[in-house]
């Protein structure tokens, strides 16, 4: 058990290997529940959310989730969110479990203002949610079982509101994994039991519960974000390759400005996958080199169960941010050969 | 669990001792920490290692953990088969999963490593 953002969570259950596999091959379970949620309601709902996030939310039809991102004046990631409409007045927000207080008080104070200037209230609603993630090809076959509505009916990136284990849930697919699969949002009391239940449905597709170790190596092979390597407070979304969660048409949101005069002065850096051709596993800040002079650093880095190769993400100057790319990377004193490669490192087939 | 015949290190390595040959590996407990081990770097054959001083690493899926020699020496065999099969520090760590054998300088320096009673008691029930 490790400590995360002041939750106590399982790095691994069986292995990150073996977790990592099921998630890929057959089905896996894990318990996600640290992550925030925060939940805005009223007249201008959709406004406050428009206004506090990159994304267009006018986009969206009841049901539909949107990935977004919430940015200081001065275009630095505050965090990226998941937002659901839950209708033209409501939505559901998914923030990451360290953010959640940030968070709300950048809606309270850069969305809503002193002056309330939307009608709308926002509520830290973390506390009433339990949130599994059901994810792999088999995952649907798993959910089906105990789930009361079609789930092969719930498109990507929708969700509906219904019931597993009898169990009031708020079921989505999404997942952070780069598999098919489903996030689940229930009732914290019911959390144990569904767990239960969902690993007994799950036994005869070879199901097994996951941990965050594997839950990192998932989402860093489909080139996910995680806030606090590859996205920070110094980092803009045009830097950190989420410039399609960037919707400048939209009208104004905070950070906006910020934006558009970076994109006009050029942008220096960019998120650039790697694999390593020399020995050695490149490791969150580790230095990156280019022609032997440093030039970025690494943001995630870690054996990739799936390809069997050493990956990772770093930042490096614009003009060498270009697929084939050779740079070195410090590994404890040794400069390590590697090289630019696209992203992500791993797509489903589907 | 932990052989009676080795000693045992507070940050997990064992040394079993044969004449004025160690033979020095990581502990069960060591492996199940750090997960799927992916890497053992470790010094080459003639290197002299200091008791209590770094010596290598071994590296998961997760992390990286450096080795501490248990004891003062040379360098005098290295445990070949773990760079084609990292696996074995998970599967058998007190046994084919050695790491180094290291001819020891000062063999009393034994005497100050934890025996796999006190080992066993310093990791707890596993």
């Amino acid at each position: 058990m490790i400590d995360f953002g002041g939750w106590e969570m399982p790095l691994q259950y069986s292995g990150i290997v073996e977790e990592h596999g099921a998630v890929r091959r057959r089905v896996g379970l894990f318990d996600v529940s640290h992550m925030g949620k925060i939940e805005i309601d009223g007249s201008e709902a959709a406004a406050l959310v428009n206004h506090a996030t990159t994304n267009d939310v006018s986009r969206l039809n009841a049901g539909q989730a949107q990935y977004s991102a919430m940015l200081y004046a001065h275009g630095g990631l505050v965090d990226d969110i998941l937002v659901h409409k839950l209708a033209d007045d409501r939505f559901f927000l998914c923030v990451n479990a360290a953010n959640q207080g940030k968070d709300y008080a950048h809606l309270l104070e850069g969305g809503l203002g002193a002056h309330n200037r939307f009608k709308a209230r926002i509520e830290n609603a973390g506390a009433r949610y339990a949130q599994l993630a059901i994810q792999g090809p088999r995952a649907l076959d798993t959910l089906q079982k105990l789930a009361s509505v079609p789930l092969a009916q719930i498109r990507y990136y929708w969700f509906v509101d219904g019931e597993v284990s009898g169990a009031r849930a708020r079921i989505a697919r999404t997942g952070y994994t780069g598999e098919d699969g489903f996030e689940i949002y229930i009732a914290p009391e019911e959390a144990p039991r569904v767990w239960e239940e969902i690993l007994a449905a799950g036994a005869e597709f070879g199901i097994g519960p996951c941990g965050l170790g594997a839950r990192n190596t998932l989402r860093l092979e489909a080139k996910m974000a995680l806030y606090g390597h590859e996205i920070h407070a110094s980092v803009t979304p045009w830097e950190a390759d989420l410039g399609w969660i960037v919707k400048l048409d939209k009208g104004d949101f905070i950070g906006k400005d910020a934006l558009i005069r970076q994109r006009q002065r050029g942008v220096t850096r960019k998120l650039t996958g790697f694999e390593m051709r020399g020995r050695g596993i490149a490791r969150d800040g580790y230095e990156v080199y280019v022609d032997g002079l440093p030039a970025g650093w690494v943001t995630s880095g870690s054996p990739s169960p799936t390809l069997n190769k050493n990956i990772g993400l770093c930042y490096l100057p614009a003009a060498q941010a270009r697929i084939g790319q050779a740079i070195s990377i410090l590994v404890r004193g040794q400069l390590v050969d590697a090289v630019t490669v696209p992203t992500p490192f791993y797509k489903r087939v589907s | 669990m932990y052989p009676e015949n080795y000693r045992y290190t507070k940050e997990h390595e064992w040394v079993q001792l044969e004449g004025d040959i160690g033979t020095v590996g990581i502990t069960f407990h060591a492996q199940k920490e750090l997960g799927d081990i992916v890497y053992a770097d470790l010094p080459k054959p003639g290197t002299l290692v200091e008791r209590g001083k770094a010596m290598g690493s071994v590296e998961s899926v997760k992390a990286v953990s450096e080795i501490y020699s248990p004891v003062s020496g040379q360098v005098v065999e290295v445990n070949e088969t773990l760079a084609a099969a990292p696996e074995k520090l998970n599967q058998d760590p007190h046994g084919e999963a050695w790491l180094v054998k290291i001819k020891v300088s000062a063999p009393s320096e034994i005497d100050g490593l934890l025996s796999a009673a006190d080992y066993q008691s310093y990791v707890g029930a596993e």
